[in-house]
């Protein structure tokens, strides 16, 4: 079927199975290999894409379902050449590493931080709650501390 | 080819569901899409994310109604349900995470009826009733009688999940729910439950609760609430305890064994009753 959605501001048509994951079409289709796959099966949010303003897994939405929404992928985190503030932030506090999750982190926290789910609160309680709202996101190789401490800088920079 | 409809309004669902009774029912496809690059391709997809007429919350005095297209993020951040339906905006929030709650509905956790699906004994426990329908008409069914087997229901090839209506528990009943797995987001739950324990001064008049992970679907501890009614409060869970150590046969598998599952399920009814 024929499938029109916008991708990152941008208007887009596929021709696909409405059945095709989303995760598939963006990277094989659309080749907008951001988006990673790690599980396939909704555990690990490693394709995490916001789908009409929430996140979702990619891999877990047939691509049937997204005509006429709007989809933004790690690609279109940034405007222009300037990182959005979690991006930014990772790259500072060394919060990514083999780069597999990264994206999935970046878009997932990118929402957490937009919605201010973690606005007007102490650090303290700002990391607990980083922790929950990020318990879909798995990392292997960082431990998590420098992750949550990038999410909290960006949060900060944007709303202190 | 695999169809593909997207209806405009519930009459529609229910026309293409009638003429479609093996197309597969798709909501936010947290369960159904899993591993979908390896499973078979569907017929046809119903399609039903987001339908205007499944997705809502109406606070009546007496009940709430929950429409089946509902997400958890909808659930938890509702303030009525987190304030009367505690046991059910607490499950919504261990769901998965973010993003399976931003995605799974009510009537996709009732539809595919796990016997591990976190929201069933929740709405076993508040005495959920359910609403069908399908071009033949609306029926309302008890929630405690649609689970039929292991992952069977009493939904008809031609019936779509409308709504689950909940009554409110008077003010001063007693809410809990509890999960138990590896970890709070993402796992799939040891043992979990739900209790609605309605009291009268310090002693238990009745109770309802929900256990999930313990039987091949979700069930009503109806041994524990017969042990409980009349009991102080104070010596409740002991008597819950008793009650479930003789009436659950818990399963071994990867993720426990039965003797660990057992002792959880105890531990967690005799918990609801603390003071």
């Amino acid at each position: 079927m024929k499938v029109a959605f916008e991708l990152n501001g941008q208007p887009v048509t596929v021709e696909a199975s409405p059945w095709k994951r989303l995760l598939d079409v963006l990277r094989e289709d659309l080749r907008a290999t951001g988006t990673k796959e790690g599980c396939g099966e909704g555990e690990c949010g490693a394709c995490t894409v916001m789908m009409d303003g929430e996140a979702v897994n990619s891999c877990l939405v047939a691509v049937g379902q997204c005509d006429g929404r709007t989809l933004v992928t790690v690609e279109g985190l940034a405007t222009g050449d300037v990182l959005h503030a979690v991006q930014r932030e990772l790259v500072a506090c060394g919060g990514a590493q083999c780069g597999i999750c990264t994206p999935g982190i970046a878009v997932c926290a990118a929402h957490v931080i937009d919605r201010g789910l973690v606005a007007g609160v102490d650090d303290a309680t700002a990391r607990v709650r980083v922790r929950e709202l990020l318990a879909g996101n798995i990392c292997r190789c960082t431990g998590y501390q420098l992750i949550v401490d990038a999410v909290i800088a960006a949060a900060r920079s944007v709303q202190p | 080819m695999t169809g593909y409809v997207r209806p405009r309004d519930l009459d529609e669902a229910l026309a293409t569901r009638a003429a479609h009774a093996d197309w597969m029912v798709l909501s936010g496809g947290t369960d159904l899409m899993v591993n979908a690059n390896h499973k078979p391709i569907p017929t046809g997809i119903l399609d039903l994310w987001r339908l205007g007429e499944l997705c809502f919350v109406k606070v009546e005095p007496a009940s709430i109604a929950i429409g089946a297209g509902t997400t958890w993020t909808e659930v938890q951040g509702h303030p009525v349900i987190a304030d009367r339906l505690s046991p059910l905006a607490l499950a919504a929030r261990e769901i998965g995470a973010l993003q399976i709650q931003a995605r799974g509905t009510l009537g996709g956790n009732v539809g595919n009826s796990s016997p591990v699906g976190d929201s069933l004994p929740a709405l076993l426990a508040l005495g959920a009733e359910l609403e069908l329908a399908s071009v033949r008409g609306r029926r309302r069914i008890p929630y405690s009688d649609f689970c039929t087997g292991y992952r069977k229901t009493a939904l008809a090839a031609d019936e779509l999940i409308v709504a689950a209506h909940i009554p409110v528990p008077a003010a001063g009943t007693k809410l809990a729910w509890r999960k138990v797995g590896t970890r709070r987001a993402q796992s799939i739950s040891k043992v979990m439950g739900a209790a609605v324990i309605t009291l009268d001064g310090d002693r238990v008049v009745s109770a309802r609760i929900g256990l999930g992970a313990v039987a091949d679907r979700p069930i009503r501890a109806a041994a524990v609430e017969a042990a409980v009614a009349g009991q102080k409060l104070s010596e409740a869970g002991d008597a819950a305890r008793a009650a479930m150590r003789s009436s659950i046969k818990p399963i071994d598998d990867i993720r426990s064994t039965a003797t660990y599952r057992r002792e959880v399920a105890e531990n967690l009814v005799a918990r609801f009753f603390a003071v």
